[in-house]
């Protein structure tokens, strides 16, 4: 079974001031095989990849290439070595073309000064061939679906011949499909002899793809193992160090009177598109109840969260919450009084103020209640913070530092807690657990069901069937902007909810 | 086990962290005081370089000439911090000084009523700051029901203002503005020449619109909200923040303090002339740019911006006295702004490296 170590960290010790991001940690990629790299948010997993990438330089220890010792000094002189690295985020030009994309800073040129379009639009479409995708090279960037984008990404790393692919969540913005399609790209580039260090949080899609399992915590070395002598307990048990988390059951909450009725919610495609983001929408919603919204990408989901929070123009229907109606003109704050409140689906962009203090982020939503005549008092504000702070175990050193401070987990618990200062009735909350560790997430379904004994009622979004099923008293699916079940706990299976999900889409799949 | 492995932590990493976090706190401190460590280096080389710097006159003229400019930054921090721009404050300054001019020289002219209206002083100094907040108003109305940027909604009211200012005497000055007791308006250059307890007005009137605008800023929903919408305004936006009308308001009292400093400069010289205030939107834009405010939003002071307004009144006032050209003068200024951006800069890198 001895297969080839390509590149291999030895001893990599990261000291940032404040932490020790990785301690003597090593790290071993198998030559054209998917290496898989776990760990809860802040083990390390990121700083180790920016060290392989060039991006940072190891405080001490030595990668060896192939058997030489490499010291990239930059992402530049790692591609030079075939290393190359896909971050979560895409990094494209919306604006360029595909094959203006994927030679970015690497253009082919006549007699080094003008670009050879035509060149590179052949040797791009050559690589979209390999990659088995029909883009043309042509097409604008913007142009493409999410998953198309992630392609052209891979393309961009495979026109610098590399042998090392780094791939940070790559998964996180797609569909089932195109995952699908993502895989077997995968599998291909192996194939090729490419190897492949895959992160992702989703622990099932890793015992798809992954031959080799590595498990960083706190920076350090857990484990390493070859996938097929495992199963997702071990992982589990390795990643958070305590017994693997059993299918999560909420504690008992009684569940009360209609909260929030919804009827007609409708918002029409922007221009001049026929058809509907939400077709008509009726549903409510009672007191102590955890309500969840499960579809694919594009179903309406956040549309749905949207149009109720006031954010669409065009949004119209009937909204009653606690037997009084809100306007379809009011406003976000209106809708905030009346006790609707938001967390958003994208917490960098939507949920948090970067470059605010955790406090400030807190109270931003209900400063009106710190007011002790013209001025916040600041006694009113530190009792609400360390009272959330409290409630919702969140792990900070000081309020006053910047939000950035905190590991993901603890910013979404800053999000819920700024969005519960508010005094909601109803919680909307659009993918709560996204791009947080297995022991966060856990936290959060424990808040939501302990906010639902105390009575608010809650509607929550994921992708992620097992979540749904895992914490909803009741499960509404969507399809193309309808609702196309409306099921009990019991009831929701996951065969019951992909075959919803998938109502009025052309290719009826069935299945995980 | 958690303990384990924390022995495990070798000893030298160990000691690199503790040595580390000493070193940066010291470094952070001193990119928080940057401006203020800048400013006491610039007054102590004038002091001891210049026999007359140190002077009580000296000082109150250097004082006089930082007033205007840290009034209008002040204002401008305001916007800046909802990552906006006010290039119109410069001429609502001429405009303001013209509005006064031509209400204690000409009065209120009513032609269907054929009279002529002279207010008393004080009503002639509201109804110009109320034309100051007015225009402040148009600013955010065009920047936030029209959707323009805010760099080319104030540059095409910088023009608007200074086309009125020129047009309301037909590019005339209004000169010696002693005012009439017959006509009940005399008085107003008290404003400029008054004093108390030994400092000029207008640095009174720096001083409490400075405590005022740090009070808003950090302790009213008004100034959070500010500071939020220049951080994230999609954030705000979703927190309930009504992004508009805040963003307006920033505009509004930057109309404000571009009005009063318009009061101050026509009260000074008793006299107003059209085209007073031109490019001191960019001396406001450096002031606030000095004291660390981010021209992306979000982060700044308003404490900074006065600072700031007094690192360039020193460096000038100096230069001055010591007979420097004040080509050369205008060469310099430039580079202290672009070396204070350049330290800003440098401490966001450190930052991200979390190596402060």
């Amino acid at each position: 079974m001895s297969d080839e170590v390509i590149l291999r960290a030895e001893q990599v010790t990261k000291v940032y001031p404040g932490t020790i991001a990785l301690n003597n940690v090593d790290f071993n990629i198998y030559r054209g095989k998917v290496n898989v790299l776990v760990g809860e948010n802040g083990a390390g997993k990121s700083t180790l990849m920016k060290i392989l990438a060039g991006v940072e330089e190891a405080t001490s220890g030595t990668l060896i290439l192939e058997g030489e010792v490499i010291r990239p000094r930059g992402p530049r002189e790692a591609e030079q070595h075939g290393i190359g690295i896909i971050y979560q985020e895409l990094n494209l030009f919306p604006n360029l073309s595909v094959s203006e994309n994927i030679y970015m800073a690497h253009e082919i040129t006549s007699g080094g000064v003008v670009v050879n379009h035509a060149e590179q639009e052949q040797r791009a479409a050559d690589l979209l061939k390999r990659l088995e995708q029909p883009i043309s090279p042509k097409t604008l960037v913007a142009n493409l679906r999410i998953g198309q984008q992630q392609i052209v990404e891979i393309a961009k790393t495979l026109a610098l011949n590399v042998r090392i692919l780094i791939m940070d969540e790559p998964t996180s913005a797609l569909s089932n499909a195109e995952v699908e399609v993502l895989f077997r790209v995968i599998r291909e580039l192996r194939a090729q002899g490419v190897s492949i260090v895959y992160i992702s949080h989703k622990l099932e899609e890793l015992m798809q793809i992954g031959d080799y399992i590595t498990v960083l915590r706190d920076g350090y070395l857990i484990a390493e193992a070859r996938i097929p002598d495992i199963d997702l307990k071990w992982i589990v048990e390795n990643m958070v160090n305590r017994d693997a988390a059993t299918l999560y059951t909420p504690p008992e909450h009684p569940i009360g009177s209609e909260l929030l009725r919804v009827e007609d919610l409708t918002l029409p495609r922007p221009g001049k598109a026929q058809g509907y983001l939400l077709d008509h929408v009726s549903f409510s919603l009672n007191a102590g109840e955890i309500l969840g919204i499960y579809g694919l990408m594009g179903a309406g989901r956040t549309e749905l969260f949207e149009v109720l929070m006031g954010l669409h123009p065009y949004g119209t229907g009937t909204i009653w919450l606690d037997g009084k109606k809100i306007s379809n003109h009011a406003s976000v704050e209106q809708r905030i009084d009346a006790g609707l409140m938001l967390i958003p689906e994208d917490r960098q962009r939507e949920g948090l103020i970067q470059t605010l203090t955790i406090a400030d982020n807190m109270i931003l939503a209900s400063l009106r209640r710190y007011l002790s005549g013209f001025f916040l008092s600041s006694r009113k504000q530190k009792e609400s913070v360390s009272r959330m702070t409290r409630n919702l175990a969140i792990k900070l050193s000081n309020p006053q530092n910047l939000i950035g401070s905190l590991s993901g987990g603890n910013q979404q618990k800053v999000v819920v807690a700024k969005a519960l200062l508010t005094s909601p009735k109803v919680l909307m909350m659009d993918e709560p657990t996204r791009g947080i560790d297995v022991g966060a997430k856990e936290e959060i379904f424990d808040i939501m069901a302990e906010l639902a004994q105390q009575g608010f009622g809650i509607l929550f979004v994921s992708t992620e069937l097992k979540e749904v099923m895992a914490i909803a008293d009741r499960v509404l699916v969507m399809s193309k902007g309808c609702i196309t079940a409306n099921m009990t706990r019991a009831e929701a299976t996951e065969q019951a909810l992909v075959e919803a999900s998938a109502i009025g889409h052309e290719i009826v799949k069935t299945g995980v | 086990m958690e303990q384990a492995q924390n022995q495990l932590v070798s000893s030298e990493a160990r000691e690199k962290l503790k040595s580390q976090q000493g070193r940066i706190a010291f470094r952070a401190l001193l990119f928080q005081l940057r401006a203020f460590i800048a400013l006491i280096l610039l007054f102590t080389f004038f002091a001891l370089y210049s026999s007359s710097f140190l002077q009580a006159n000296n000082l109150i003229i250097l004082a006089k000439q930082a007033a205007i400019n840290a009034i209008l930054g002040i204002g401008m921090t305001f916007v800046i911090l909802t990552a906006g721009i006010d290039l119109s404050v410069g001429s609502i300054v001429g405009l303001a000084g013209m509005v006064a001019g031509g209400l204690l020289i000409d009065g209120l002219v009513l032609p269907m009523f054929d009279v002529v209206i002279y207010f008393n002083v004080w009503i002639v100094m509201i109804i110009t700051l109320c034309v100051g907040m007015l225009f402040g108003l148009v600013n955010g109305i065009i920047i936030t029901r029209f959707n323009v940027a805010p760099f080319i909604a104030t540059l095409g009211t910088l023009y608007i203002a200074r086309g009125l200012a020129l047009l309301s005497n037909n590019g005339a000055t209004y000169p010696n503005l002693v005012g009439n007791p017959e006509l009940g308006n005399a008085g107003f250059p008290t404003l400029g020449a008054g004093r108390f307890l030994e400092l000029p007005y207008s640095i009174w009137i720096m001083i409490v619109l400075g405590l005022l605008a740090m009070f808003v800023a950090s302790k009213t929903p008004f100034g959070r909200q500010v500071y939020a919408i220049g951080g994230n305004m999609r954030a705000a936006k979703l927190s309930g923040v009504r992004v508009k009308t805040v963003t307006m308001l920033t505009y509004v009292i930057s109309g404000f303090c571009a009005a009063m400093v318009g009061l101050i400069i026509t009260s000074q010289l008793a006299s107003a002339h059209p085209a007073t205030g031109e490019t001191f939107e960019l001396n406001a834009i450096a002031a606030v740019v000095l004291g660390g405010t981010s021209l992306a939003g979000g982060r700044g002071t308003i404490s900074g911006t006065i600072i700031g307004a007094f690192v360039i009144g020193v460096l000038n006032n100096g230069m001055v006295i010591e007979g420097v050209s004040s080509f050369w003068q205008t060469v310099i200024t430039g580079v202290v702004i672009i070396l204070a951006v350049i330290i800003d800069q440098l401490q966001s890198r450190l930052q991200e490296r979390k190596l402060i």
